[in-house]
């Protein structure tokens, strides 16, 4: 794609924005407060226009306009209402209309959730845990395989353990309770790493972007590109 | 002050500017790695190759810019991969930006594959709602987008000739970084119209997924940019994700280094402190 000389000035602000807010790991100064005020207070516009017109205008105007009957003008109206009486919150003397909107809100997500989240969180998962025992087998190769499922539902277990309070954890029953921690805690640490890769994924993705599209737009203003 | 005292109190403005130079570098000089390939990654791969030629497939952008340099090589990955196999597409995103960043692939790619919108592939844009979005396409997929992401009516585009709901799909591919996002289209388009769902997620939230994963609710996935490269090098294509693995593993040897540095600084210190107190 070619860069035009508008296309060229927004990725060098870009980028010098980029290296104002890496300002602060040397310290906190003017410069970073400056990129992040500008960003928060550009991020908030931006969201509000894009909502406006993402959301608002072909759910509620483009919508409405195309309404054939009852049936279309009603499902427009509703939303708007509810969505209405939600901002009701603001005025105290009627913000007890907003338990209304939150009340569908909350009633139609809990009834549309219920069903879904017992069938894929919890019987599929619990499937997935006890079905290798079926076909359980310590030869041709099923040893490793066998030995894994043995361990997933021993830390399965132990992890359930640790979160049952109505017994105290003492003797036996602790003893479990701290293998649960240390299933825990291999979790955490799992995340943990992964958390390392995404923070570094993130410095790397901005540096590509200074090294290639700045670079590129820099050559492009002073007419080297 | 002794060396190790020095060290426990390192500025830690110098271990900034280390990780910088251990991604810098490697970057400058844009060395692509082959990374080993997982079998979750390799069965999302498998997956879309195993798919007959001109077989439809869903990919739901459901990210921003605030994740582009994990998720958009992975996007990148597969809409090649798709093209190679000769498969159509239909994009659209549970989150705003989500289908303008599948737009920004498109651009570039369409024309190097000579790819005709409306019929090898189409964008239908944003819509909020979540989990209901997912489950509107199951009854049919005009329902929640009567229109693409330019106004133009799906009874105008010949891709949806035969293609109704989200049960005509061959494979879903959600590239999410969080609510909503791949959780639910597990949960709607794999549990209840039993559609493959494969994608790829942050690096954060990989951990997460492996459940779905083992339990067969998830065909494969991708974790971070590690799975992006391990995709790129499935298809043989080295893009940003395999040059960012090489500026990767110099960080994490870094870091690594200085947590054992640091805790074996802080173990001798301790000790030390603990020796003269006896005294």
């Amino acid at each position: 794609m070619t860069m035009t000389f508008a296309g060229a000035i927004g990725i060098f602000l870009a980028g010098v924005l980029t290296l104002a807010i890496f300002s602060f790991l040397y310290k906190d100064n003017p410069v970073y407060k400056f990129a992040e005020h500008l960003f928060v207070g550009t991020s908030a516009g931006y969201w509000f226009i894009y909502n406006v017109y993402n959301i608002f205008v072909p759910n509620v105007l483009v919508a409405w306009r195309e309404a054939g009957g009852f049936a279309d003008y009603f499902n427009v109206a509703l939303p708007v209402l509810l969505g209405f009486f939600m901002l009701m919150r603001l005025i105290p003397s009627v913000s007890w209309i907003s338990r209304w909107a939150m009340a569908f809100s909350v009633g139609m997500t809990v009834g549309f959730n219920t069903i879904t989240e017992l069938q894929t969180n919890i019987l599929q998962q619990i499937g997935a845990t006890l079905s290798p025992f079926a076909s359980l087998h310590f030869n041709n190769g099923g040893l490793v395989a066998s030995v894994n499922a043995i361990i997933i539902l021993l830390a399965v277990l132990a992890a359930l353990v640790y979160f049952f309070f109505s017994k105290e954890h003492t003797g036996g029953y602790g003893h479990i309770a701290k293998v649960g921690i240390w299933v825990l805690m291999i979790t955490f640490g799992a995340s943990f790493g992964y958390t390392v890769m995404a923070r570094i994924s993130l410095l790397i993705g901005r540096v590509q972007f200074l090294q290639t599209d700045w670079w590129v737009a820099i050559k492009h203003i002073i007419g080297l590109g | 002050m002794s060396f190790l005292e020095k060290l426990d109190r390192l500025d830690r403005r110098i271990i900034f500017l280390i990780i910088g130079i251990a991604v810098f570098v490697p970057l400058l000089f844009r060395v692509p790695i082959k990374v080993v390939q997982s079998p979750i990654v390799q069965d999302i791969y498998e997956g879309i190759e195993a798919l007959p030629e001109g077989s439809m497939v869903l990919l739901s952008f459901d990210y921003d810019p605030s994740t582009l340099a994990e998720l958009q090589p992975m996007s990148e990955a597969v809409i090649k991969h798709c093209i190679l196999k000769k498969h159509r597409m239909v994009f659209m995103g549970l989150w705003p930006q989500g289908p303008k960043l599948a737009q920004g692939i498109m651009e570039t790619v369409a024309p190097q594959y000579d790819l005709q919108y409306g019929v090898d592939y189409v964008n239908l844009g944003y819509k909020t709602g979540g989990m209901v979005v997912i489950s509107s396409l199951g009854s049919a997929i005009t329902d929640p987008f009567p229109t693409d992401m330019n106004g133009v009516s799906l009874r105008n585009l010949p891709i949806f000739d035969n293609v109704k709901t989200l049960r005509d799909f061959d494979y879903v591919v959600s590239m999410s970084a969080g609510d909503p996002g791949i959780k639910h289209w597990v949960m709607i388009a794999k549990d209840r119209f039993k559609v493959p769902v494969g994608g790829g997620v942050t690096a954060v939230s990989a951990p997460a997924f492996y459940a779905y994963y083992n339990s067969g609710q998830l065909e494969g996935l991708m974790g971070g940019l590690r799975g992006a490269a391990e995709y790129e090098t499935l298809i043989d294509t080295p893009g940003t994700a395999s040059y960012g693995m090489s500026a990767q593993n110099w960080a994490h040897l870094m870091i690594i280094l200085f947590i054992i540095i640091g805790n074996t600084t802080m173990l001798i210190l301790k000790r030390k402190k603990e020796k003269s107190r006896v005294r």
